[in-house]
């Protein structure tokens, strides 16, 4: 696929991957061995009728295309982009045994670019009410299927855009935020209710909705509570997190400043801790804002790290080095609280802990401090407690996560079902939209039943 | 909704607007707060609650232009929509036991206290007051303060209003003279807020402050907003932003107000750092 070169991107935001042409796409398609039983669905969370989908765009029928994608996702443009395909889908693609697996991600997305949606379902008007809580990947998901099963669906945002992670989390430059915004408008032509700056738990209680007629309720409000690493020097200005990082850069467009109004402050030299998607987003985003260098702070290997390979390459690409096998140990600041340091110790891998990964171990007296004015924390985030400790009996478990059952999503509280990140802990947008779905046909269920 | 009901001009700097919401003013308690955007390109700010009418379905704040936004939102009439007004945020404020209450108000930090003082005021505990400003044109609330605490102290630090002085001289005052004080609730500038808990603390008065760290979503999710507190690091947002004042970490959050003054001060031409 062809990409932005990496000098010039380095310096805008535009999107780096710019998308398959006609002819790529029709050529890549047609590579395709239209199993006729495709293992590549089987790597699908929503059972994407991928051979079909892929076989349109061969035919040169990209209309026919989209309708095969569209009977199972909605957001054919976003999961395009961001899947991790190479774990799902294109793992799974039998071409791959031999030869590059068939390009699955890039053809939904170049389906959902060239083809413009058309609302064909009708709108729930007359069905039962349904709320989802968040718009992101879990919550959209869930609406959309909800939608198609005749429901009338109220998503509430407790931010002022609608995307969730999205939106707010994704650089533009991975995923153009119109893109979003397409996808979420045919939604709402389709007839779901969107209401923003409502913080479920805050401004209306969980319980207040199902109060209001709401006869289930879907809880996809994420993985919104940011970790860090309890280590001295932690609250020293130029210290973020990597949510607030991106929030300022993507929602809030500070690459834009001052023109739009928030600030983002960057300096010479970055470090961003962590190593998976999230991390790999700060670093190029810093890098795009004006920084010298940026590096990434690993405590393992390149094998083990996280990020999709496609983002670590383009990582690399642009300038962000790698430091693996290195722990922070703390971070110092200059006299006015400034970040000026941060303190690492080398690691080595020994034998494989509970994730199966070799766990990292400090190596003695090998300390070191690397220069820096901005540290990015990019280590994982928690769920969001906003709505669990605003709602009596919801349980959760020892990780602050909603506790539902593994068949129905349904949580402690009848009627409520919960699915995404603030089940699992942050995984990927096509995981949680998964979950969405899977929530939207026990809601379904539960209301024929109820 | 999130239309300006009515804007009273309290100094030439500070505004008292009350905003039509009514899902936020059925939930509001003391010590809340809201975050708002004025305009597409705008930040997301957060402001204290000032007060709230349940049965009128409307919100109160007070606000100084001192920043970008809070220029832009004192430029707005009465009539006009803020096109964000999310809340109420945080948790509202456990207000001391006891039947003698010093509330302490410094600057923009009176606006916070009156809900604060008027709760107590409704469970009939005896408020004593202490309202403290630069000079007397920027002093507000007094009236208002004065019908809701049984005593009322107002302190200036050029004297052109009430007492010449700080807001700790006062309270220095009211605990030699005072028998006995329950606890102290005081918000107003992180340095005043500061030097009043290094006075109770020696007396081991139970102290209430309220921190307005920087944030932008207000729901936990950036971590912009932390604090210590203690021995633990909290988020502003969602565990405050009332706080034992005994514990709080000023000097932490004195500097890390000071984290965009540089891009502030760029935007609004001068270097004043919001002081002018």
């Amino acid at each position: 696929m062809p990409y932005q070169d990496p000098k010039k991107r380095i310096k805008n935001f535009d999107e780096v991957s710019l998308g398959y042409d006609k002819d790529l796409a029709i050529k890549e398609a047609k590579r395709c061995l239209q199993c006729k039983k495709p293992s590549c669905v089987k790597g699908c969370p929503v059972g994407i009728d991928i051979p079909s989908f892929i076989k349109e765009i061969s035919n040169d029928n990209y209309k026919g295309a989209l309708e095969k994608l569209k009977e199972k996702n909605l957001l054919p443009a976003i999961c395009g982009r961001v899947c991790p395909q190479e774990d799902q889908c294109e793992k799974l693609c039998i071409v791959g045994k031999k030869n590059e697996p068939i390009a699955i991600g890039r053809l939904e997305r170049f389906v959902a670019d060239n083809q413009k949606m058309t609302s064909k379902l009708k709108p729930g008007l007359e069905g039962e009410k349904v709320a989802v809580v968040g718009s992101g990947p879990a919550g959209l998901a869930c609406a959309s299927e909800l939608l198609q099963r005749g429901y009338r669906v109220t998503i509430f945002e407790a931010l002022h855009k609608p995307g969730g992670v999205l939106m707010y989390g994704i650089p533009e430059f991975r995923l153009p935020k119109d893109v979003v915004e397409q996808e979420i408008n045919q939604l709402v032509d389709m007839g779901v209710e969107l209401q923003t700056n409502m913080v479920i738990g805050q401004t209306i209680t969980l319980l207040e909705l199902l109060e209001k007629g709401y006869k289930a309720v879907f809880i996809g409000s994420g993985a919104g509570l940011p970790f860090f690493l309890n280590i001295p020097g932690e609250n020293l200005n130029g210290v973020y997190s990597a949510n607030e990082f991106l929030t300022r850069a993507n929602l809030m467009k500070a690459y834009l400043y001052p023109k739009w109004e928030t600030p983002l402050r960057v300096g010479k030299k970055v470090v961003v801790v962590g190593a998976g998607n999230v991390a790999m987003d700060s670093a190029r985003t810093a890098m795009r804002l004006g920084a010298k260098e940026v590096s990434i702070v690993y405590r393992r290997s390149e094998a083990e790290m996280p990020a999709r390979k496609e983002e670590i390459f383009h990582a690399k690409e642009e300038g962000i080095e790698m430091n693996l096998l290195t722990n922070p140990i703390s971070i110092e600041g200059d006299a006015e609280g400034w970040v000026n340091k941060i303190r690492c110790i080398n690691m080595e891998l020994g034998d494989p802990d509970e994730s199966g990964r070799r766990r990292p171990k400090p190596v003695k007296g090998s300390e070191f401090t690397i220069e820096v004015d901005t540290v990015i924390m990019a280590i994982g985030q928690g769920a969001n407690p906003v709505i669990p400790r605003s709602t009596k009996n919801l349980n959760l478990n020892d990780k602050g996560n909603i506790e539902v059952d593994s068949e129905t999503g349904q949580t402690s509280i009848e009627g409520v079902f919960a699915g995404g990140d603030v089940v699992t802990g942050a995984a990927t947008v096509i995981q949680a939209m998964g979950a969405g779905k899977q929530c939207a046909e026990s809601i379904d269920k539960y209301i024929k039943n109820n | 909704m999130n239309t300006i009901i009515s804007k009273d001009i309290l100094s030439p700097s500070i505004k008292r607007y009350v905003i039509k919401n009514s899902k936020i003013a059925a939930k509001a308690e003391a010590g809340q707060f809201i975050i708002l955007r004025v305009h597409e390109k705008g930040e997301r700010i957060p402001l204290t609650i000032a007060d709230y009418d349940r049965e009128k379905g409307t919100v109160a704040i007070v606000f100084q232009e001192v920043g970008n936004t809070t220029q832009k939102l004192g430029e707005m009439e009465v009539g006009d929509k803020i096109l964000d007004f999310v809340g109420p945020l945080g948790v509202p404020t456990t207000l001391p036991q006891g039947d003698n209450i010093v509330c302490i108000g410094g600057g923009m930090g009176i606006a916070p206290i009156y809900p604060e003082v008027k709760s107590l005021y409704n469970k009939g505990v005896k408020v004593t007051g202490v309202l403290g400003a630069r000079t007397k044109d920027i002093l507000f609330f007094s009236n208002e303060m004065d019908k809701i605490c049984d005593k009322l102290y107002i302190v200036t630090d050029d004297g052109s209003q009430g007492r010449k002085g700080f807001v700790t001289d006062v309270l220095r005052d009211i605990i030699k003279n005072d028998n006995k004080i329950d606890g102290v609730i005081a918000v107003g500038p992180l340095p005043m807020m500061k030097a009043v808990c290094d006075i109770t603390k020696v007396h081991n008065i139970p102290t209430i402050v309220s921190l307005n760290s920087l944030m932008v979503d207000g729901t936990g999710m950036c971590g912009g907003c932390r604090v210590t507190i203690g021995d633990e690091v909290k988020f502003a947002c969602i565990d405050g932003p009332s706080f034992d004042g005994l514990k709080v970490d000023f000097d932490e959050q004195m500097r890390r107000l000071k984290m965009y003054k540089e891009e502030e001060e760029k935007v609004l031409g001068c270097k004043c750092g919001g002081e002018c």
